[in-house]
């Protein structure tokens, strides 16, 4: 694994999370944990429940401020940052329990992703002319593409709240498509699904680092997955980290093996 | 002709994003539009105008403001009253301050200052959510009142309390005032309320409209995408607001002419909220059909149990209260897309007729 050798070398590093600590009034979600993702791996980020691999997401994307520690995203180094921000800075995710736009259809969903990568003009926009009605076909040109890459072309105009859970976690990684990402945060992106879900979710992942570049953290409970597509792991448990590497690494090490067990996961 | 989809095949994106892509829709606004500027305005007699069309078009344009402030973005406010009040008292200030100006720059200026009002009471919309804000937004509606009450400075200093619009001409036509017809003030008021729901049709299919009803569904999600929460609430706020300041001033000056603040108390806001309630939350159709059940219900009880009937009027308007209530309750617990959803689910089951599978 070239990947985990090159480990700490700062060349391509894509983002670098340097003692990361996080606490919630008395109870400590993160403590002093440190990890790099490397532009164009899959990273994985493992544990058992409550290990706080949500809260680190919530602190890449900015949506929890850490009480310590610094993330560094290409080159520069935020002690603070706004969901909005992360989003401007090419920084994507879906979520654990689906967060899509119930009301609106899948193409609206999706629209929605890239919202900011459409300029406003609110006049031109109100009388729907020339800029703002070429600018609204390009972007659905793109957002189509996304539709045939997810294979969801048959529900495009379905309200997300009718949809099978399976396929509303297809959508919202649509969604977080629709928007380029650089980096694409994935909040066990399986969770709930039967196995030939997850097989085709196994694959859209990997197609989408491959075909498109983007570099990719994502949260997995089933080994067997995280095993197949990831490059590099990195495992927390009780708000710590106790291994990284790769998955070979990872699955031989015997805190990895303490912390799995006796503890219940699905 | 039979309401079909199937067969109407969009080779372009283009063609799917079209304001009304089904054709029968097309046909029948266009219809519509036909029978309201080429027919209606040829109707004698005042009644129609004054009692129907007139508090038709003012409050579906209402509506749609709070529509897209509740319906779409998700943000519930009781100050529909207060905002109708900024529309109707700023177009009664400029009027009679700025006797030369223009009437129809009035009521874009009138709907400006209204829309400024409101985003200051959107304001509190950032940190608070669901029921504060919508005491937030009470506070609003009997602040805005009280003051058009209590400082005489906007009705003028007039003994009576009461605001008068003076006559206006627009185009050569006399618009506003006891001598402007009914069916010259029906085609200005048209005219906006056409426009206006066009434009608010193109903010609600587009970017516009997408980020507000992310941050409807879901605010956190709408927030990780890129969205900032308050910037697009308060310009959900000023947007709205608009709408209801121009259906203020248009209340006030070319509807009923004369007003004291009595007309925008607390129960107009009610109404505005139960036409969209029934008419359907994020429809635009919706905010017409409200308003028209809204309006209509009344008068077409009235002149059942106390015409038809031989009831007493005291007896029609309890029957009002129990069915605007049951329909509330029935719109809010089974169908909270109202009205216009229900006939959404007729043209669905017409879209197949007669295979229904
Ligand atoms: N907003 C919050 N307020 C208070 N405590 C929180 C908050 N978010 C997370 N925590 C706590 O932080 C710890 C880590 O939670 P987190 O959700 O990050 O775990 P996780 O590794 O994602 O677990 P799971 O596998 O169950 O999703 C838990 O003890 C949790 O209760
Ligand atoms: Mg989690």
């Amino acid at each position: 694994m070239t990947m985990a050798e090159a480990g700490g070398n700062g060349a391509d590093v894509l983002l670098d999370v340097a003692n990361i600590s996080l606490s919630f009034g008395g109870v400590k979600a993160i403590r002093g944990v440190s990890f790099d993702v490397q532009k164009g791996e899959i990273r994985a980020i493992i544990g058992p429940n409550g290990a706080g691999k949500t809260s680190m997401l919530n602190c890449i994307n900015g949506f929890y401020h850490p009480q310590e520690g610094t993330i560094t995203y290409k080159g520069r180094t935020r002690k603070q940052m706004r969901p909005h921000e992360a989003a401007a800075q090419g920084i994507a995710r879906t979520f654990q329990n689906v967060a899509l736009f119930k009301g609106m259809s899948t193409l609206d969903n999706l629209m929605t992703g890239r919202l900011l990568k459409m300029k406003g003009n609110f006049f031109l926009e109100a009388l729907h002319l020339g800029p703002a009605k070429k600018q609204e076909l390009a972007h659905r040109e793109f957002v189509e593409g996304v539709i045939d890459f997810l294979e969801i072309q048959t529900i495009r105009k379905t309200p997300v709240g009718r949809l099978p859970y399976g396929l509303q976690k297809r959508v919202e990684l649509g969604r977080a498509l629709a928007a380029e990402p650089e980096l694409l945060l994935l909040d066990e992106p399986m969770a709930g699904m039967n196995v030939e879900e997850k097989e085709d979710m196994s694959r859209f992942i990997i197609d989408v680092n491959e075909e498109f570049g983007t570099t990719i953290a994502l949260i997995e409970h089933d080994m067997g997955v995280v095993m197949d597509i990831s490059d590099r792991v990195v495992v927390l448990d009780h708000g710590e980290k106790i291994a990284d590497g790769t998955p070979d690494e990872v699955g031989k090490n015997q805190d990895v093996i303490d912390a799995y067990l006796g503890v219940s996961h699905d | 002709m039979l309401y079909r989809e199937a067969g109407q095949f969009k080779a372009s994106y283009a063609a799917d994003q079209a304001i009304f892509p089904i054709t029968q829709d097309r046909v029948a606004v266009i219809a519509v539009l036909l029978i309201a500027y080429l027919g209606v305005p040829f109707i004698q007699g005042d009644y129609w105008f004054e009692a129907i069309l007139l508090p038709l078009l003012i409050f579906a344009l209402a509506a749609i403001g709070l529509n897209i402030l509740t319906g779409y973005c998700g943000q519930i406010s009781l100050g529909t009253g207060g905002f109708l009040a900024v529309g109707a008292y700023s177009t009664y200030k400029l009027m009679t301050a700025f006797p030369d100006l223009n009437i129809l720059l009035i009521f874009i200026l009138a709907g400006l200052i209204t829309a400024g009002v409101g985003i200051l009471f959107g304001l509190p919309s950032l940190r608070i959510k669901g029921f504060y804000l919508a005491v937030a937004t009470l506070a609003a509606q009997f602040f805005l009142v009280w003051l058009f009450n209590k400082v005489p400075w906007f009705y003028n200093y007039h003994p009576s309390g009461n605001i008068e619009a003076p006559p206006r001409e627009a185009f050569g036509f006399l618009i506003t005032g006891a001598e402007a017809t009914p069916q010259v003030r029906y085609v200005v008021i048209l005219i906006f309320v056409t426009l206006l729901t066009l434009a608010a049709k193109n903010l609600v299919r587009g970017r516009i409209g997408r980020s507000w009803m992310a941050i409807r569904d879901m605010d956190i999600a709408a927030e990780i995408i890129g969205i900032r929460p308050l910037q697009t609430k308060l310009l959900a706020f000023a947007i709205s607001s608009f709408y209801i300041g121009v259906a203020g001033a248009m209340m006030f000056s070319m509807w009923l002419g004369s007003v004291e603040t009595e007309a925008f108390q607390l129960f107009v806001s009610f109404d505005v909220l139960f036409m969209i309630i029934i008419g359907g939350l994020g429809s635009l159709l919706g905010s017409f059909l409200g308003a028209g059940f809204i309006l209509l219900l009344p008068i077409v009880l009235t002149n059942l149990f106390v015409g038809g009937l031989g009831f007493t009027a005291n007896f029609a308007k309890h029957v009002e209260f129990m069915l605007f209530g049951g329909l509330i309750i029935f719109f809010l617990i089974v169908e909270p897309h109202g009205l216009a959803r229900l006939w959404q689910i007729t043209k669905e089951k017409l879209r197949l007729w007669p295979f229904p599978h």
